[in-house]
């Protein structure tokens, strides 16, 4: 049997993908955890003392604290995402109330849009209004992007993150980059 | 591009987060063993596809995910209202005025107008 090497590390979908123009800068974000969790409105609170933020329970919005992020998908369903430690699974475990915890932390790649034309950029394939108004920072939503489900969470008035399934995260990139192109017209 | 407001993101979004999901308010029947083959053929198979206002379920399925209820006029294609799942049926006055009088008026058919007939 081969012998796994011990300096194996394990490559993003995206990796060595760059692109954008002069208004926009795309690049695959760095790994992270991420849990898909589901559960009903009463086990909220337990399981937002167990992940250590408050779970958002209002349409297009998000929490943040200490690295972690959760993203309102639907009435009872989030994307928690941790850039820290880890161990997501584990805290949503020992909260001790019914709920649904789905590692997927590989099923997703995100990709960083950035720039004065991100908006327009998005907006190639996304059909969203994604005016500051409409969506500020912080609003997040699972919406479509050309033929691919994406999740978008704004996280600067210039910047987001395009959270896509890593099979999608080639064509997303691509159209992302088309869109740039434009966004640069 | 149709916008569908979604009751439960609460705005109003593109058509293509949407997907159509069949005729609202077709109850299961409680008794489904005891039911004859014709009466499960009814529940099952049959649809009313009626012209004019029409109720259907719809599906946020590239949002929230969540499945709703809409009114909808088949012929101008227009969403009347939309409402969560579980909510009885919803009236729409103007919309059943409407429909009422166009299936009042005499329906305009090959033979009458270019047939035979005429």
């Amino acid at each position: 049997m081969a012998k796994v090497k011990a300096d194996a590390s394990r490559a993003l979908p995206l990796a060595g993908f760059h692109g954008g123009s002069s208004t926009v800068r795309l690049e695959a974000a760095p790994p992270v955890e991420r849990i898909s969790l589901r559960a009903s409105a009463d086990d909220v609170p337990a399981l937002s003392r167990a992940l250590g933020l408050d779970l958002p329970m209002k349409p297009k919005t998000s929490a943040t604290a200490k690295g972690r992020m959760a993203l309102w998908l639907g009435p009872d369903e989030w994307l928690v995402i941790d850039d820290g430690k880890g161990g997501l699974m584990q805290a949503a475990a020992s909260s001790g109330v019914t709920h649904s915890a789905a590692d997927v932390s590989h099923r997703n790649t995100a990709i960083l849009v950035s720039g004065p034309g991100a908006v327009r950029a998005i907006n190639a394939g996304c059909p969203q209004d994604l005016s500051l108004a409409a969506f500020p920072v912080g609003a997040c939503s699972r919406t479509v992007l050309a033929k691919v489900e994406i999740v978008l969470l704004r996280t600067g008035e210039d910047a987001f993150r395009v959270e896509v399934w890593r099979s999608f995260s080639d064509y997303a990139f691509g159209l992302l980059a088309e869109g740039a192109q434009d966004a640069a017209l | 591009m149709l916008l569908i407001h979604c009751p439960y993101c609460e705005e109003d979004r593109s058509e293509l987060e949407f997907r159509w999901a069949g005729e609202a308010h077709i109850a299961r029947p409680e008794n489904i063993a005891a039911i004859t083959d014709e009466e499960f053929a009814e529940y099952f198979f049959l649809r009313n596809n009626e012209k004019g206002l029409t109720y259907e379920r719809w599906r946020h399925i590239h949002g929230c995910g969540r499945f709703f209820n809409a009114a909808r006029d088949t012929v101008s294609d227009r969403f009347l209202m939309t409402y969560k799942a579980g909510l009885p049926k919803q009236s729409i006055p103007a919309a059943e005025e409407a429909t009422a009088v166009a299936e009042e008026k005499t329906v305009e058919t090959w033979e009458a107008v270019e047939g035979d007939a005429r």
